[in-house]
């Protein structure tokens, strides 16, 4: 009787079961894999849900039924070890090494996530890549692994299942023209959102509606050599960072980061000095040209961060340096006719002029100090 | 029985849309205005769902709960057994356990995963054609919940002829049956239960079927009869027939009744997100929207339940602060089964899309999918909604007629 009970009221749960489905649930066992292709470098995070990493390797360390952020902290290691033998990568054919960078937390729609950074350096310029993925199946063969594979100008989403747990993908896949343009577009965007430059840019450009004559500021009297005033600084700026872009770009000159962003702060500061106590009065240009070469490091910086592809040298490195000036030309097609227009005036010797390299000057010092001292004070 | 609290004003059809997706530049404007509810919905998203990963500061910092209570029998007990199935995959006895305490887990908590921890155990036995009849009957759930209704049947067909006096695999039959809207064949499923396990369990499953082809008072009669009949029968019997009798009776407009049905099955104190979800139902339908949202407060993880939840709180005035973050959630939800290439959500995605994002076009597709999956009164009712919303009326033909063949009664779809 017992028993016969027993069966009787597990047929209640089944029949109950099926109407549970019909509110099902949340997502089932999902992990996010995103991986970054750029050049020779390969960055990649793996969000894996916490519920999934406590059944297959335990987080919940005094049973409680939560998951805090110390009991993660402390099973690092067996997380870390985790994703690393469940996710295999082979570069060209060649087994890659991943190293684990950062373990953080994220929360998406349906709960928290463990954040595994990772990367990995290759020693040449990969083109084909295949991905054995491995997590989670033997526990829930119902699990999928999202992926996102992220390259300069292309993005691609695959989901691996246990019948598709190997999958391979062209690397070398993206158009030449679709990536000359995506380089055009980084160039300016990088002239835009990298405020050194505008200010650099500025702080040579402001003195150049006026002529310094005994000791004081004076407007030009024409457009023309307003215009070829600017025109000699930007031209001379160009030149400059072409060189050493092109340099840097191609592996000939290579300077620490560091260096050459505080070097670039300093620069700025000196440009807006020299418009307070002016030492350069007619040559503005070779300030240009001189402190143009050091720009050019920062912008190859940039580059890199982007990723060169194999083969394309040449027309990233003009596609990038395109946008620079199409990004350049706008700041200056929007500066020039204003100045021109308040030159006359008190106002643009005394406030803007003097006033704006101050602050252009403030603004520097302090990004010099930032880059020196390695800290963040400035949100920009 | 949600008809009225989503309500579609016929102005807001916008017949000829183009796609979500593409959209010519020089038409953005308009359409980001005409659409300004889902762009809302979509930043939502990416502003709650793509936060950046973060340090957190505080070692106690709580980030996931596993379990309702630090003390979970059957979690432990669970834990034990996936531990012995490690060292012995292939034990039977074992695998039937734990697969028993995933699904009996799953009706609770409706988390499918579970299922997949389920399916997990019964690998060895995932692709055999005749393994022990216990397994194959859990293998026959684990398909109908994945919507692989025809795999499910082939199992229990086999199961039956293994072994004919298995009541389980009977009931499991009569109740896909139903969910594919065959009542014919469910009914005569139902038969053997009479005497396989007589009581109320039986008298349920058989009423289920009356109540859905035209005897709704007699099943509800036949139900009242039982529960008096059988005081001793089991919480979970006693729940199902209390839902059963709300549900009839609030398709038959007894909304007193159905109120009070209702109520007694949540005094039995057995925690059923299927019954959860029909009261908010019914709470909704009859414009008492706030008790819906105090119902469901908290019940933001099983997907069915959130998206009455938001609902809920979309239909009261002020909406709550919640309900823009509950809809970006659910549309979150949607497109990540999307990417997995899940199509079991298709009704609640239908739902969610006609009543939420009022794209009618969207979810009539939708909606129409999912009939050609499933056919129970739910996925009738939202066809002939998206339909209606859509001002497609011919396209309802077949949930009509299917309501009009079977003599099912409800008052609101006529």
């Amino acid at each position: 009787m017992n028993r016969f009970l027993r069966s009787s009221l597990r047929w209640t749960l089944m029949a109950l079961c099926l109407g549970a489905n019909s509110l099902r649930a949340h997502t089932q066992s999902d992990a996010y894999l995103t991986l970054n292709v750029a050049g020779r470098s390969l960055t990649g995070e793996w969000h894996l849900a916490l519920r999934d990493l406590e059944d297959a390797i335990g987080l919940d360390a005094n049973d409680d039924g939560v998951i805090t952020w110390g009991e993660l902290v402390s099973r690092k290691e067996a997380v870390t070890a985790y994703a690393l033998s469940r996710l295999r990568l082979e570069l060209n054919g060649a087994p890659t090494a991943l190293r684990v960078t950062d373990l953080l937390v994220d929360t998406h729609s349906d709960g928290a996530y463990a954040v595994v950074r990772f990367d990995a350096t290759g020693d040449q310029f990969p083109s084909d890549l295949k991905i054995t993925y491995n997590a989670f199946f033997d526990i829930d063969p119902k699990h999928r692994g999202l992926f996102r594979l992220e390259q300069p100008g292309a993005t691609r989403l695959a989901v691996f299942s246990p019948e598709t747990a190997t999958q391979i993908f062209d690397l070398s896949g993206a158009a030449p023209r679709t990536s000359f343009l995506t380089f055009v577009r980084e160039g300016i965007w990088h002239i835009w959102s990298g405020y050194d430059h505008i200010l650099f840019l500025l702080a040579l450009l402001l003195p150049g509606v006026l002529r310094r004559r005994e000791g004081v500021w004076q407007p030009v009297s024409a457009v023309r050599p307003a215009l070829v005033n600017v025109l000699k600084v930007v031209t001379a700026f160009t030149l400059a960072h072409s060189i050493t872009l092109t340099l840097a770009a191609t592996g000939m000159v290579h300077l620490p980061t560091r260096l050459i962003e505080s070097a670039i702060a300093a620069s700025v500061v000196l440009a807006a000095v020299n418009n307070i106590t002016p030492v350069f009065t007619e040559r503005g240009w070779m300030v240009a040209f001189g402190f143009g070469l050091l720009h050019g490091f920062g912008f190859a910086n940039a580059l890199a961060d982007l990723g060169l592809r194999h083969g394309q040298l040449a027309a990233t490195l003009f596609g990038f340096n395109l946008g620079v000036e199409i990004g350049q030309l706008a700041i200056v097609a929007v500066f020039l006719p204003v100045a021109y227009s308040l030159r006359g005036l008190l106002f643009y010797r005394r406030i803007v002029l003097q006033t704006g390299s101050v602050a252009i000057m403030a603004v520097a010092t302090t990004w010099l100090a930032e880059r020196v001292f390695d800290f963040k004070w400035l949100p920009f | 029985m949600w008809s009225s609290a989503c309500k579609f004003p016929s102005h807001n059809r916008n017949r000829g849309r183009g796609s979500f997706v593409a959209v010519p530049a020089a038409r953005l404007p308009v359409f980001l205005v005409r659409h300004s509810p889902i762009c809302l919905a979509l930043w939502l998203t990416v502003w709650t769902c793509r936060a950046e990963p973060y340090l957190p500061k505080d070692a106690a910092q709580p980030l996931e709960r596993l379990r309702a209570t630090a003390f979970d029998p059957a979690q432990h007990q669970m834990r034990d057994l996936r531990a012995q199935l490690t060292r012995e995959p292939t034990n039977a006895v074992l695998a039937e356990k734990f697969v028993r305490c995933c699904i009996d887990k799953y009706r609770t908590e409706a988390d499918p995963r579970y299922l997949g921890r389920a399916q997990a155990a019964l690998a060895p036995w995932w692709n055999q054609a005749a393994p022990p009849v216990e397994l194959l009957v859990w293998r026959a759930t684990i398909k109908q919940s994945q919507h692989e209704f025809t795999a499910s049947l082939a199992d229990l067909e086999t199961a039956l002829r293994l072994a004919p006096r298995n009541g389980q695999a009977w009931l499991t039959r009569a109740t896909v049956l139903t969910a594919l809207g065959d009542y014919a064949q469910a009914r005569r499923a139902c038969a053997p239960l009479a005497e396989l396990a007589p009581g109320l369990l039986a008298v349920t499953a058989a009423a289920n079927v009356t109540c859905l082809t035209g005897g709704a008072e007699r099943g509800c009669a036949l139900l009242r009869r039982a529960l008096e009949g059988n005081p001793s029968a089991g919480v979970s019997e006693k729940l199902w027939a209390l839902t059963l009798l709300a549900e009839t009776s609030a398709r038959l407009g007894h909304d007193a009744e159905a109120e009070i049905y209702f109520k007694d099955a949540l005094l039995l104190g057995q925690r059923d997100p299927y019954l959860l979800g029909a009261y908010a139902d019914y709470l909704l339908q009859e414009g008492r929207a706030a008790e819906a949202v105090r119902l469901l407060r908290d019940e933001i993880r099983a997907d069915g339940l959130l998206l009455r939840l938001a609902l809920a709180e979309s239909a009261m005035t002020p909406r709550p602060s919640t309900c823009g973050a509950h809809i970006a959630a659910l549309q979150a939800r949607f497109e990540a089964g999307r990417m997995r290439g899940d199509f079991v959500h298709q009704r609640e995605e239908a739902r969610f899309r006609l009543c939420l994002l009022h794209q009618p076009e969207e979810a009539l597709r939708l909606a129409q999918a999912n009939w050609r999956v499933q056919r129970e009164l739910a996925d009738a009712r939202i066809l002939i909604e998206a339909a209606r919303a859509d001002g497609q009326p011919e396209a309802a033909r077949p949930a009509l007629d299917f309501v009009k063949t079977n003599k099912i009664e409800t008052v609101d779809l006529r």
